[in-house]
């Protein structure tokens, strides 16, 4: 038993620069050529200044841009380190609202929230993805039917015909990939960075 | 449910058992020590290793040897990740210049890796180093799942020889395996997760100005190299807090598939290699249609919760099912399939809030655990664990009939039985055990966050994962106190080592018996009534072991929603 030490110290240690030092860095290595721009976290770039990742929701609270899921991240509390406050779309904290399906405090936020947006748009149903927090806190889509709910609002905010805020809606609709895997969704930042520039025409 | 829905999930298992004999003709020349396509520039590699390592390829061991050669090495890797969590302020890639953790943390960090739990008390991106990240996580990530799937084929020899006091060389099997198998697979792996928009730098964290014009500070890191292990290595530990559910743990609903996929891959593959082993295909084909069943049935149950959603959002007029800690791009269907996938196999990694499921949602994840993730599970860990349930449903068969139980010609005996009894029922103690303790003990029980029933699953679910060595959590309990991180750790390390030990003695016990080649009064164990028997006695035996737990959690809580009762 005693002659199985030796390998269990290098042989440890080998494959642990292997997999742990040699392997990571290759990767890293190689992402950066062929793949520069997702290795580097997919970031959208306005005059030079970082706006944030193709990747990543943002929060948007202005009537004048589509509205995303809602976001359960948190950040320490600046007062007190033992503490967290809110802070939505926290993209170095992810996490979600983890409230069970039986919790109070998640019933009494769904009512909040529909009745919010009942008094915005009394002629569409309410869509489930904008009353709920996603799971990552950073989901960075809403459902077609949760960006043609906002419509009206944005349309009249920012004194464009809806005719057109709901063409720009339907152009940045992504399908099922292949037509089967996963779900028909909006990428709000990216609609909301061509309204800028439908606007600004 | 949407006909599209069950198209994806049909389509996912159809890919999963096609990869079956492919994967397991490889893995099977593998660890008999043959050659393969990367032979000519891994073999020189492989030989250095033995050569600095005092390895002799060609010396096989005792079962007793190949465990303790198996409990050192995981000794070794206790005290890297350690040391390397509690000096990461000291050392190079540190970008974001986190501090040292504290020393429960990495305790329960460590043990939780070793175990290839990866059980998330740490929020990745704000505590860990890239270094950690790297050097303690990802080579721990490669080498507990070369372990599982060691240990699993030295259990397979243990049936397949005759006769024989060893089992193989654990070194040898390590190596091999993570040489062979596990790196060149996550090479390609990671450079079409980056493709799918996976970070994969060594940069410090972006600061972006929203169009609102505020600061967001968003995590980058060495994540794709990450994941590819984290997922074909059933780890499941996340670069970020959110794990798979974060959009640069997972961009896409492509991303997403095939990481499912790669959950699954390697542990149904390990059932192929099982046959090829002991020599009929057929073997391994019946274990993974007993694994096949309880997975569906799983699948299906969670779906139609997800899908059906709870009165609280239908009273609301709220429709299209559950979203509430779901992402968009995965939706019901893809969000319900990950969490039966990831608990079915041990992985752990999530890509839904598994505390905001439904109540019968969230149970199915919770039961996959409780039956000891013998479903695909963990890299070689499913099979081991599955052979143990086998081994017993072979001899109530036995019981039967009044015959001496045979499996693939090994007489199972009093020895084996008694070692399978042992592996099956130190799991329960454990999350019964502690669940019981912390609901009783008000530190623990402030660290629930929701009221209710709910609150009481979230122990139980995070005592079963941490057994069971999943690393799934109902989230929102604050598992980051020095009680959990302790208990939390001592469920990981019995779960795993008081399993594999066992496991191991059933091996060298089976190795040393002769092979009898079966006769008329063998009971065949390729057909539909051994899948039935089976399936049969990991319900039974599951059922009765956990049914009354779970009746107090989830099953109260279906009723309580059904009645409109919130906490």
């Amino acid at each position: 038993m005693l002659r199985e030490i030796r390998p269990a110290i290098i042989l440890l240690l080998l494959l642990t620069a292997i997999t742990g030092l040699a392997y990571p860095l290759a990767m890293t290595a190689i992402a950066g050529v062929i793949f520069p721009k997702q290795a580097q976290g997919s970031l959208i770039e306005k005059d030079g200044k970082v706006i944030g990742s193709a990747l990543i929701g943002q929060e948007f609270q202005d009537d004048k841009y589509f509205h995303g899921r809602l976001s359960a991240t948190s950040a320490p509390d600046p007062g007190d380190s033992t503490k967290t406050v809110s802070a939505p779309y926290n993209a170095a904290n992810s996490g979600g609202s983890n409230l069970g399906p039986t919790s109070k405090a998640l019933a009494d936020r769904l009512k909040e929230d529909v009745d919010k947006l009942k008094a915005e748009n009394a002629n569409a149903s309410v869509p489930i993805d904008l009353v709920t927090t996603s799971a990552s806190g950073l989901d960075p889509d809403i459902s077609p039917e949760a960006a043609l709910f906002q419509v009206p609002r944005v349309a009249k905010a920012r004194k464009m015909p809806e005719e057109r805020v709901r063409q720009l809606v339907t152009e940045h609709t992504q399908g099922r990939m292949a037509g089967l895997l996963g779900e028909i969704r909006v990428n709000v930042l990216a609609l909301n960075l061509a309204l800028d520039a439908a606007a600004a025409k | 449910m949407t006909v599209i829905g069950w198209i994806q999930i049909f389509l996912y298992c159809a890919i999963v058992v096609a990869l079956v004999k492919p994967l397991g003709w490889y893995m099977t020349r593998v660890f008999n020590g043959e050659s393969t396509f990367l032979s000519p520039v891994l073999r020189p590699v492989e030989a250095g290793l033995y050569r600095i390592g005092g390895v002799d390829a060609k010396r096989e061991q005792h079962w007793l040897t190949y465990t303790v050669a198996m409990l050192l090495f995981h000794v070794g890797g206790f005290l890297v990740i350690y040391g390397l969590m509690r000096l990461q302020a000291l050392l190079p890639f540190n970008p974001q210049d986190q501090s040292a953790v504290a020393p429960d943390l990495s305790f329960n960090t460590a043990i939780s890796f070793i175990t290839n739990t990866n059980w998330q008390n740490y929020g990745g991106e704000s505590t860990l180093s890239y270094l950690v990240q790297m050097l303690g996580l990802t080579h721990q990530n490669f080498l507990s799942a070369a372990t599982g799937i060691a240990l699993a084929v030295a259990l397979i020899r243990g049936f397949s020889r005759s006769s024989m006091r060893t089992i193989g060389n654990f070194w040898v099997d390590v190596t091999r395996c993570t040489l062979y198998v596990l790196l060149p697979i996550c090479m390609v792996y990671t450079l079409f997760l980056v493709w799918q928009g996976m970070p994969q730098t060594l940069g410090a964290y972006v600061d972006a100005t929203t169009l609102e014009g505020a600061k967001q500070t968003i995590a980058v890191g060495p994540v794709a190299s990450q994941v590819a292990i984290k997922m074909l290595g059933t780890n499941g530990g996340g670069f970020f807090n959110a794990n798979a559910a974060h959009p640069f743990e997972n961009p896409t609903a492509l991303s997403n598939f095939v990481q499912m996929l790669s959950i699954f891959v390697i542990g149904a593959a390990m059932t192929n290699v099982f046959g090829r082993m002991v020599g009929d295909q057929r073997q391994g084909w019946a274990i993974l249609g007993v694994m096949g069943v309880l997975f569906l049935a799983g699948v299906a149950i969670t779906y139609w919760a997800e899908a059906n959603g709870t009165s609280t959002l239908n009273a609301l007029g709220l429709t299209g099912g559950n979203m509430e800690g779901k992402e968009v791009r995965f939706g019901i269907v893809a969000s319900s399939l990950f969490a039966v996938v990831t608990t079915a196999a041990s992985c752990g990694a999530v890509n839904a809030m598994h505390d905001s499921f439904t109540a019968l949602g969230g149970m199915i994840p919770l039961i996959n655990m409780q039956l000891g993730e013998i479903i695909v599970g963990g890299v070689g860990a499913g099979l081991y664990g599955m052979l143990l349930f086998v081994v017993l449903a072979i001899f109530v068969a036995g019981l039967m009939v009044g015959r001496t139980p045979e499996y693939v010609g090994k007489k199972i005996e009093a020895r084996e039985v008694k070692m399978a009894m042992l592996a099956i029922l130190v799991l329960p103690l454990m999350y019964l055990g502690w669940t019981a303790v912390a609901v009783v003990f008000p530190p623990a029980v402030a660290s629930m966050a929701n009221a209710g029933p709910h609150g009481f699953t979230e122990v139980l679910y995070a005592f079963t994962s941490a057994t069971g060595n999943n690393g799934s959590a109902f989230g929102g309990l604050t598992g980051n106190t020095l009680f959990y991180n302790l208990t939390l750790a001592s469920s990981m390390f019995v779960g795993r080592f008081f399993m594999i030990v066992p496991a191991m003695a059933i091996a060298g016990s089976l190795a040393a018996k002769k092979s009898i080649p079966p006769s008329a009064g063998t009971l065949p164990t390729t057909g539909g009534l051994f899948v039935g028997l089976v399936v049969g006695v990991i319900l039974i035996i599951g059922g009765l072991t956990f049914f009354p737990a779970l009746a107090l959690g989830p099953i109260v809580e279906h009723l309580a929603d059904n009645a409109n009762n919130l906490f």
